[in-house]
């Protein structure tokens, strides 16, 4: 082992260029990484509270039966996901809109009739905050004869789901055109050092030295770099943070899990791009 | 111990530099390997290292076959095979020892047990005194010693030398010779290619293998059987 460190060492002393570049590009990819985990991360914060108060409102005719309204409770209480079904009178819900923006009470003294529709208020089990259910409640309300009109929160969760598609298609591309950058630096790297220890490499074979032994300082080479970078691409994503901390909005860091799996993914990097680089070039000495 | 069973080499361009050659060399066995050049003595002595496998044919080294040793597995042969060549191949950067303690580390010796070994194999071959010189300081002998010296580190089975004297003067060339008989009075096998028949006949006592455009067409050994 202490051969394999020298060797390795001595090897990034040879070029420290290209090994500081290889750090840099595998540091600029998981960079990428870091700023949509970061991003990703909040989002999910921001959505986990958003849905606590995921519910849909299903707005009632004026000409409303009693009828109509306890078949309309009925039915959407009983529909999977669902946790309860508040009923809001025309004057609560004139009450709500006077507490919640109070110009409105001026206004409403001199109006003869109440503008605010009776509605039901539908608020949904933890389990039952997806898509599918929330969407299925929708159709149901739409249908009763009851309902007059139906609104909640899905248009811009929905938005909200894309920009964050969006943001993981580019992190993706430009994660892996870095990646790919970073390969190939690195296979460079690594054939400069097969090169320069050509006649060890030469030696080590003639006289029966294990292959592993041949491959093993240009692993960890890799490994030593992919660390690097990703202890590069941390420092990077952590400066974003503190800076939007600090400039635009408060925005929470990334667990230390997260921080951990993506150095790691930096080392199993760097270790099979190099691994990748050996198998071709000790071909070649 | 060494044992080809009708090996053929053939190389993309060059075609077939082995024809189904068949040879045995026994323990302990002194051979020169001889032939006009191209006739296969490098091509043979790499079969038996392993640095190259048969086309056709098996190549059979101390219980290694060639068809059955994989590729992870070949440093085993190696380390029963010594090597040494013409223009010895030593590592220039670093002095005799270093060169010796090389082959020893990465062959798995203990640390503490690297330098005394490498010290003990350079006097095995009369180069004690030259340890510390950097390769540049050595003459061709000497540098020959010490691949010798490297090529014993693994304590082979036996030795394998291509034109081993090629380079060397007539004094320096009698000094390897005395060393190779040396080594094989210790009970290690030398396999020696070359094409100075004088030298040859100065050891009769040794067996003469002969190869031609890659068949093998004379063996001392067969001639005495026959004689
Ligand atoms: N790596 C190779 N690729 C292609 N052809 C080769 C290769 N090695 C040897 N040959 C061919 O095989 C034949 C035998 O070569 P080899 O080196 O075994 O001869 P040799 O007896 O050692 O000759 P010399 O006395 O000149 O060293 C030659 O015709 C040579 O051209
Ligand atoms: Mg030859």
């Amino acid at each position: 082992m202490a051969t394999t460190i020298r060797e390795t060492v001595a090897s990034l002393r040879r070029s420290p260029l290209l090994a500081g570049l290889s750090s840099l590009m595998v540091g600029l990819a998981l960079f990428v990484l870091g700023l949509f985990s970061l991003a990703a991360y909040n989002l999910r914060l921001a959505l986990e509270t958003v849905e606590e108060r995921v519910e849909v409102v299903a707005y009632l005719r004026e000409d409303l039966r009693q009828v109509d309204l306890d078949a309309a409770v009925e039915t959407l209480e009983t529909l999977p996901g669902v946790e309860e079904v508040r009923y809001l009178s025309k004057p609560e819900a004139l009450e709500r809109a006077i507490r919640d923006l109070p110009e409105i009470a001026e206004v409403s003294t001199d109006l003869e009739v109440n503008p605010f529709p009776a509605s039901l208020e539908v608020r949904f089990l933890p389990e039952g905050r997806t898509t599918e259910t929330v969407e299925a409640v929708v159709a149901s309300a739409e249908s009763l004869p009851a309902v007059e009109d139906v609104r909640y929160g899905q248009e811009w969760m929905e938005r909200l789901f894309f920009l964050r598609r969006i943001g993981g298609i580019t992190s993706l591309i430009l994660g892996a055109a870095f990646a790919t950058v970073a390969t190939l630096i690195i296979g460079t790297a690594i054939r400069i050092a097969v090169f320069a220890r050509r006649e060890e490499i030469y030696v080590m074979r003639l006289v029966g030295a294990r292959d592993s032994l041949i491959w093993r300082p240009f692993l960890l080479e890799g490994a030593v770099t992919g660390l690097v970078g990703g202890l590069l691409a941390t420092l990077l994503t952590w400066a974003t943070h503190q800076s939007v901390f600090h400039f635009l909005f408060e925005l929470s860091w990334i667990p230390t899990s997260w921080v951990l799996s993506g150095i790691g993914i930096g080392v199993v990097f760097g270790i099979l791009a190099s691994n990748l680089a050996v198998r071709r070039y000790l071909k070649e000495v | 111990m060494i044992k080809l069973l009708k090996v053929t080499k053939e190389f993309p361009r060059t075609g077939a530099a082995l024809k189904g050659v068949s040879l045995h060399v026994p323990k302990g066995a002194f051979v020169f390997l001889t032939g006009h050049s191209g006739s296969g003595k490098t091509t043979t002595l790499r079969l038996i290292h392993m640095s190259d496998r048969p086309t056709d044919g098996e190549v059979r080294v101390s219980g290694f076959s060639s068809l059955r040793t994989s590729r992870r597995e070949v440093w085993k042969v190696r380390r029963r095979v010594g090597f040494v060549f013409q223009d010895f191949r030593l590592l220039p950067g670093r002095n005799a020892l270093e060169n010796v303690a090389f082959a020893l580390e990465v062959t798995g010796c203990k640390k503490p047990e690297i330098r005394p070994r490498a010290q003990r194999l350079l006097s095995q071959v009369g180069l004690a005194v030259k340890s510390g010189s950097h390769v540049h300081e050595l003459s061709g002998g000497e540098q020959q010693r010490v691949a010798i010296a490297r090529a014993l580190a693994s304590e082979p089975l036996v030795l394998l030398a291509d034109e081993p004297t090629g380079n060397l003067d007539d004094r320096a060339t009698r000094g390897v010779m005395d060393l190779f008989w040396e080594i094989n009075a210790m009970g290690m096998a030398v396999v020696m290619a070359t094409h100075d028949l004088d030298l040859i006949r100065t050891y009769p006592e040794a067996r003469v293998l002969e190869l031609d455009q890659g068949r093998l067409v004379y063996d001392s050994s067969e001639d005495a059987g026959r004689g």
